[in-house]
């Protein structure tokens, strides 16, 4: 049987040291009118050479990205140095479980430390744990986080440019707790538009930058407001664009969630990736998620230890901080060895050449007649929304006919800016013949636009 | 030269690994971002050249104890072997590629993995309504205690809001109900570390909502009476939901749906083989009943003519608890594995699994005290009674094992034992293995009557020694660049 | 035996009344549980503002170690007027001195009614029925 070492001779001799006679006997704990008849409707195994065919098959049913892309919203393909890929996957990192004997584990806690130090970096925070599942859980256990910071005040302001998991998810973590989300709309420049909203009642506000239709919002402003109101500001970033874009941190925010999987992680149909958490060192006791701290040993030598975990449900059981208990290690160690392959400048240089492809595609779609730039060339950062003479499904339909992948019709999660607008994104991978084949892509429908 | 330097402290301005090539349109026009939001100061990360990053990660990654190199007897944690075909089935191009929006039509190899994954558990669980969703075991039960309130407001019910739990349960459990909006309750556990079902029926009425077992219990029981518990919990209108952390020891041999079982959890990363990575990702997959089902998360993979697609907009759901359909390249292992094993197989686990763990727990018996001492599932539970004398403490011996070149079994759970050694050896484990780990316990209950200071001393042979965990949470330190 | 001029509750606090007000600390016994020992291992306490009020058996505040949290529980109902200023620096003083030094808040008592509280007596019984 695969994986099992045992041979019939060792469990002999086992089962004679047990004291019975069958497998079976083992199970006399299981009533018999409880045990399962007959083997379950699962098909019979295959051997490794197999099940890679089959592999094979099911993957050739996907296409790939690899072509030519022009999704994001939300994922984004990038490059990463093998590297990761290479170091990621040694099976010290792999194989090990969550570091609850320091002593065994310093790899793996001196590799959170680093990652910690990264993400406070990237994000101008003082303190990161050592990784949430996503963007969108670490979004909604910021607010959770808020919420416990600011007793007494109910209500939730969430921009509508927060990605739609993101606001979804943050509802349904919320939807028991007695407080109120408010949306914060868009405004036509495609920014968001606080108004009123923010109170003495407001214990958070949850803004993105760059937003879902990829607009740079004003993060300065916003966490002022949020800090005028003494409610806890909360920035989802896209860890990129802090190559190049302002951090949360210098613009004031409290705290700093966000999706890792742009750093070093393969978009794999949605997972697994890593969210990043970062804060002030005030915060930390209210804090979710494992973190690392360095201690020494009983000879003064430096060490690494998971810190602060009487926050966790495993000590604080119904009262502890959240309830997450395995997280996304092993990814956010992908995002590590990327944040240190990349360096402040090899992330500057991916973040310009995400700015770069964009805005050279922005300049070649916007020439062509019937098209347009919704929030204009300026606002964006790797993804704009492009308004086309004809829906945008039809666009995507021909894009894929031309053998690439189009963007997302994002009239889909945002239905007031009807079915012609097209969200295209952009990264370093994006080669110059991907656009300008697009381009040419969408010229004839342009033209046919017009005539009809 | 210092090898154990951070990434920080062998920095050096002006190195760096990711180089990209030249840009092939016109440079970025910085001026045409908005007024502020470029970066003032570049981001305080660490500059290293390819060779001098390979040896930090290499270096370590020789710092940690895996399943790779050393038993890793992890109570309740099913440290079991992690096939290596799975890892490079997750770098195929075809599944590693491909972005969720996608349109399904280009992506049905993924969704038909998704849906086979969901019928394999749907299949060993009895319970026909799956979702792939949640990211981890946390956030399964959570999503499970959402369905049920969802379910109980929608039914009229909406006083059920106590959860009841035993009190030998995962801390995770009343964690996940507080968020969940309900009350913990705990019930106690008998002498023989079963429920005890006077405390049960004592604790049930018209406020129940859910009770969560972990069966098999974290003392490695099969709770007996498990059938007689659903009755009562579903005569007084609540729902059983199991804790499917110890799924490992049942696989083909029960179907929790044939005790009883409303919803519950799978931990892929124990007990369908995805590596644990040092603390995930994992990915919690719940099963429900049909009534139950149309309250689970969206996405939702749905069949339809022509093709599977993911469904954002089912009616009734309680909502997304991360973004995306789940955790793909976790779930993509796990199918790999069942996969591999097939019906049969999936029973050759669970039946080996237990074998290995009572063939250690008598074994043991001897030298270590085992409050319950009977046929045990696939973990067992013991503890350093007999060594108290001697000042000896549980993790005193966790500390020797790993001198003695293993990883040490969980410690001090479940909470209801003093003193606990929770030890799961795993189904794959070879006799010479566990042989060789029942010599070196036997060797350090020696060494506690003998030497008790070896085993205050332990651990000796790794990069640091026991560590002032006390100082790292009062004088806390933690990130590199905040301390200088 | 443990002191004879105060009360004990089950979860380990004790209460010293002095006239209108009283002192209130955690037992030997419980910081032994928390520590394993280890006075290092205490690492942070949660006391009250100065100024609340606090019903029977109301928890007022948690303490810490590095592996285990436990609710602080008033024996008796009473405004809080003092907090012990040396804590939060210095948890040492609980494991060095849990009886005098190491006293938690000081209430302006709402009652004196000890009839529900154990004596030394009492709560040796209850160690020893335990262990």
């Amino acid at each position: 049987m695969p994986f099992i070492q045992n041979t019939d001779a060792d469990r002999a001799a086992m089962l004679a040291a047990v004291g019975v006679k069958t497998l079976e006997d083992l199970f006399e704990g299981i009533p018999a009118e409880l045990r399962h008849k007959g083997p379950l409707p699962i098909d019979a195994g295959l051997s490794e050479d197999e099940l890679w065919s089959e592999l094979q098959e099911l993957a050739s049913w996907n296409s790939t990205t690899t072509a030519g892309c022009f999704l994001g919203a939300g994922m984004y393909r990038h490059w990463w140095p093998r590297v990761v890929d290479a170091l990621q996957g040694r099976q010290e990192f792999v194989t090990a479980y969550t570091p609850y004997q320091p002593e065994a584990s310093q790899g793996t806690l001196t590799a959170f430390f680093e990652f910690q130090t990264m993400v406070a970096a990237l994000t101008g925070m003082e303190v990161a744990n050592a990784s949430m599942y996503d963007g969108s859980s670490a979004a909604a256990e910021a607010v959770v986080m808020a919420a416990n910071l600011t007793r007494g005040r109910d209500k939730v302001v969430v921009s509508r440019g927060v990605h739609p998991h993101t606001r979804r998810t943050i509802t349904t973590y919320l939807e028991w707790t007695g407080l109120e989300v408010v949306e914060a709309p868009l405004g036509a420049d495609g920014r968001t538009e606080l108004g009123g909203l923010l109170d003495d009642k407001t214990c958070a506000l949850v803004v993105q930058s760059p937003n879902t239709l990829g607009v740079i919002e004003d993060g300065a402003a916003q966490a002022a407001a949020a800090k005028q109101a003494g409610a806890i500001s909360v920035a989802c970033v896209y860890p990129i664009a802090l190559g190049l874009l302002e951090s949360p941190g210098a613009q004031g925010f409290d705290v700093a969630v966000g999706d890792g999987q742009s750093l070093g992680v393969p978009t794999a149909f949605g997972g697994p990736s890593f969210g990043l958490f970062a804060t002030r060192l005030a915060n930390v006791r209210r804090m979710p998620g494992r973190i690392v701290g360095q201690t020494v040993d009983g000879q003064g030598r430096r060490g690494f230890a998971l810190t602060f975990q009487t926050r966790e449900q495993h000590i604080r059981r119904a009262k502890a901080t959240s309830n997450i208990c395995t997280n996304n290690a092993l990814i956010a160690l992908r995002g590590a060895i990327y944040m240190a392959a990349a360096g402040p400048a090899g992330l500057r240089e991916v973040a310009e050449h995400c700015l770069a492809k964009t805005q050279y595609a922005a300049r070649e779609l916007e020439a062509l007649p019937g098209f347009s730039l919704r929030y204009g060339a300026g606002a964006s950062f790797n993804e704009f929304v492009l308004d086309c003479p004809v829906p945008a499904a039809q666009v995507n339909r021909a894009v894929d006919a031309a053998g690439m992948i189009g963007g997302f019709e994002i009239g889909r999660w945002y239905p007031e800016l009807g079915p012609n607008a097209l969200l295209l994104a952009f990264t370093e991978l994006t080669t110059r013949r991907e656009i300008d084949a697009l381009v040419r892509t969408l010229a004839p429908l342009a033209a046919a636009a017009t005539v009809a | 030269m210092n090898k154990d330097l951070l990434l920080y402290e062998k920095s050096q301005p002006g190195r760096r690994t990711l180089r990209l090539g030249r840009l092939d349109v016109p440079a970025a026009d910085l001026s045409a971002l908005p007024a502020g939001a470029l970066r003032r100061t570049p981001p305080d990360l660490p500059e290293l050249g390819e060779l001098e990053l390979v040896r930090h990660y290499v270096r370590l990654s020789k710092k940690n104890v895996s399943i790779a190199d050393s038993f890793y007897p992890l109570g309740s944690c099913t440290m079991k072997y992690n096939p290596v075909l799975n890892e490079a089935a997750t770098a195929i191009p075809g599944f590693n590629a491909i972005h969720p929006l996608q349109d399904s039509g280009r992506v049905q190899g993924a969704l038909a993995v998704m849906k086979r994954v969901a019928d394999a558990l749907a299949a060993v669980t009895g319970l026909p309504g799956v979702t792939l969703h949640p990211a981890a075991g946390a956030q399964g039960e959570l999503t499970a205690l959402l369905v049920a309130h969802r379910h109980f407001v929608e039914t009229g019910q909406k006083q059920r809001k106590m959860v009841l739990i035993p009190d030998s349960a995962h801390g995770t459990n009343p964690a996940s109900a507080s968020i969940a909006g309900l009350q913990a309750v705990e019930v106690a556990s008998g002498p023989d570390g079963l429920v005890d079902l006077d405390d049960l029926a004592a604790k049930l009425g018209e406020d129940t909502a859910v009770f969560m077992i972990t069966n098999p219990s974290t003392l490695g029981l099969f709770e007996t009476k498990i059938a007689k518990i659903s009755e009562m919990v579903h005569a007084a209108g609540g729902l059983v939901y199991m804790d499917g952390a110890n799924l490992n020891a049942i696989l083909g041999v029960a179907r929790p749906a044939d005790f009883g079982v409303d919803m519950m959890h799978i931990n892929l990363h124990k007990t369908f083989s995805t590596p644990h990575g040092g603390g995930g990702p994992g990915a919690g997959p719940i099963c429900v009943t049909q009534e139950l089902e149309r309250y689970l998360p969206s996405p939702r993979v749905v069949e339809e003519e022509g093709g599977l697609r993911l469904d954002y907009d089912t009616p009734y759901s309680i909502g997304m608890l991360r973004g995306w359909a789940g955790n793909f390249g976790v779930l993509l292992r796990a199918y790999c594995y069942i996969r591999r094993l097939g019906a049969e197989g999936l029973l050759r686990v669970a039946q080996n699994a237990v074998l290995n763990a009572n063939y250690l727990r008598v074994k043991l018996r001897g030298a270590f005290h085992v409050p319950y001492d009977r046929m045990c599932m696939h973990e067992f539970v013991c503890n350093t009674k007999n060594q108290r004398e001697q000042g000896i403490h549980a993790v005193d011996v966790a500390k020797r094992l790993i001198d003695l070149g293993h990883h040490p079994m969980t410690i001090y759970f479940p909470l209801v034992v003093s003193e606990a050694m929770m030890i799961e050896p795993t189904e794959t484990e070879a006799k010479e293995t566990l042989d060789a780990f029942v010599a070196d316990m036997l060797l350090i209950a020696e060494e506690a009557k003998h030497e008790p200071e070896k085993l205050h001393a332990a651990p000796v042979t790794t990069p640091v020694g026991r560590l002032d965990e006390g100082r790292a949470v009062k004088d806390p330190v933690l990130c590199y660049t905040c301390s200088h | 035996m443990r002191p004879n001029d105060r009360h004990y509750l089950p979860s380990h606090e004790w209460i010293k009344i002095t006239g209108d007000t009283a002192l209130i600390g955690i037992t030997d016994f419980a910081v032994d549980e928390l520590s394993s020992g280890n006075e290092g291992d205490l690492v942070y306490c949660d006391l009250p503002e100065v100024g609340r009020t606090l019903e029977d058996g109301e928890t007022f505040g948690e303490i810490e170690s590095v592996k285990a949290v436990a609710d602080l529980n008033t024996p008796l109902a009473g405004e809080v007027v003092e907090i012990n200023p040396a804590i939060e620096d210095h948890l040492e003083i609980l494991s060095e001195d849990p009886w005098d030094r190491g006293w938690l808040i000081k209430i302006k008592l709402a009652t004196k009614d000890t009839s529900k509280l154990l004596d030394a007596e009492g709560y040796e019984a209850l160690l020893a029925s335990q262990n």
